[in-house]
């Protein structure tokens, strides 16, 4: 990456800590704008789409913005973070959420008598795509989450709470992680750059 | 598999650390952030920040000091001390804290968990909880445990999880800076009964008694202030012991 001038647009829909990004984002030598305006986020090179909280408001909000339309048709590359993820698939469990429908499936709650939120370091493996170039296989990622997306053809890599789920998907130019690569060390940060490089 | 964690906690004041630390290696032992980025750098899964002032303009120096470490820090943090607010908490959040933890606001009005929960989801509250043996009860104790309330320990964890808290942060106050080891009796019963992961505190003193409150009491974390800051345990070897020991983290 020689131009570090990329333009990244960090969506910004109210959704708790989205602070998290920007600063990794700057401490491995790039800058993202926090933003909520469509034409911001259509000129942009890369667009992250962070998410912390609840499934249905965040939606909602999204919808306020008019980005849940918005974001679907985006042709540069798009990273969803956790909440992020989940929103992209068709459905959530959580609140009933109708989903921006990008990666086909629905995250569902994780079961009895599992505790919840998985919340901590896991491992994550099967790894594909470029998106986790010189990421060890079983590298770890922090995830704090409650609601999962289970396995699919679109699954880039996985991991094991008492069953295996997807930790990242990938279709066409849009990518997603449920763990948080913000706050995940030098493994996260491998992974923001990837994308950038992408 | 999901590791277990080991958290370093550190007393704020003024924006500095509190207690001293043994670490020659620090230019500045009372800087919080260089505190911080030598524990991330050894290997601690996540860091806690108690504000402890007590003058009125806390709140913008500490908000402040949370967005320099979350500049700095790549690793999850809580913050906590004296939060009782919605707008306690989205300051902090917004500064860049992972997770807030409430404690004596909490006790005096319980709904406060259910409001932050809805608001800013439960995996950004955690409920922290200082407890005694009183009569052999836990009972729960607020003010930084100087005031002794009623409530059980295990009622009022079973109901801060049902209001909406993502975490228990236990701190068992009769082994706090004892160094004898965490409760396992009180951290088993809590982790055996409560779906949301726990976090003991209290009592670490050697090694082996994190690799006992992981083992005996199924705990999901372990936190400790003092044996970390003055050096008489390092992180990096506690994780290796642990490993040692069979027990998941992350090395």
């Amino acid at each position: 990456m020689s131009n570090r001038k990329i333009n990244i647009a960090i969506i910004d829909y109210g959704a708790g800590n989205v602070k998290s990004v920007q600063f990794a984002l700057e401490r491995i030598g790039f800058s993202g704008v926090l933003t909520d305006d469509i034409t911001t986020i259509e000129q942009a090179d890369k667009v992250i789409f962070p998410g912390v909280g609840e499934a249905r408001s965040a939606m909602q909000a999204l919808k306020d913005k008019g980005l849940d339309t918005e974001i679907p048709n985006l042709k540069q590359d798009v990273l969803g973070i956790c909440l992020g993820m989940q929103l992209m698939c068709d459905y959530s469990e959580e609140g009933g959420t109708e989903g921006m429908g990008i990666f086909p499936g629905k995250a569902k709650k994780f079961p009895v008598p599992l505790k919840i939120p998985h919340v901590g370091w896991n491992q994550i493996s099967k790894l594909k795509t470029e998106l986790f170039q010189q990421v060890n296989e079983a590298s770890f990622g922090y995830f704090v989450h409650s609601f999962y997306v289970p396995l699919s053809e679109w699954t880039v890599a996985q991991t094991d709470y008492s069953f295996p789920f997807s930790a990242a998907l990938a279709k066409d130019n849009f990518y997603g992680c449920q763990f948080h690569p913000e706050k995940s060390s030098l493994v996260g940060e491998q992974i923001l750059r990837n994308f950038l490089a992408l | 598999m999901l590791t277990k964690r080991i958290i370093p906690c550190l007393d704020i004041k003024d924006g500095r650390t509190v207690k001293g630390t043994n670490f020659v290696s620090l230019k500045d032992a009372g800087d919080p952030v260089e505190l911080a980025r030598l524990y991330s750098e050894q290997g601690a899964d996540e860091l806690v920040f108690l504000d402890i002032t007590a003058t009125h303009d806390r709140r913008k120096t500490f908000a402040e000091l949370v967005e320099k470490i979350a500049r700095e820090i790549s690793i999850p943090f809580t913050v906590g001390g004296g939060i009782s607010t919605v707008e306690d908490v989205q300051v902090l959040l917004k500064a860049g804290a992972d997770k807030v933890s409430v404690n004596t606001a909490a006790v005096k009005e319980p709904e406060l968990i259910r409001t932050l929960a809805e608001k800013f989801g439960s995996q950004c509250i955690v409920l922290a909880i200082d407890a005694n043996l009183v009569n052999s009860e836990w009972k729960v104790f607020t003010t930084g445990g100087r005031h002794a309330t009623d409530i059980n320990l295990f009622d009022w964890a079973k109901q801060g999880e049902a209001l909406g808290a993502g975490e228990i942060l236990f701190t068992a106050m009769t082994r706090d800076g004892t160094k004898d080891g965490f409760d396992l009796e009180a951290n088993k019963r809590l982790s055996e009964s409560l779906r949301i992961p726990i976090i003991a505190s209290g009592g670490a003193g050697n090694m082996n008694h994190f690799t006992e409150v992981f083992q005996q009491a199924n705990v999901d974390a372990a936190l400790a202030a003092s044996v970390f800051h003055y050096g008489a345990i390092g992180i990096q070897e506690l994780k290796k012991e642990l490993q040692r020991q069979k027990i998941n983290v992350r090395i």
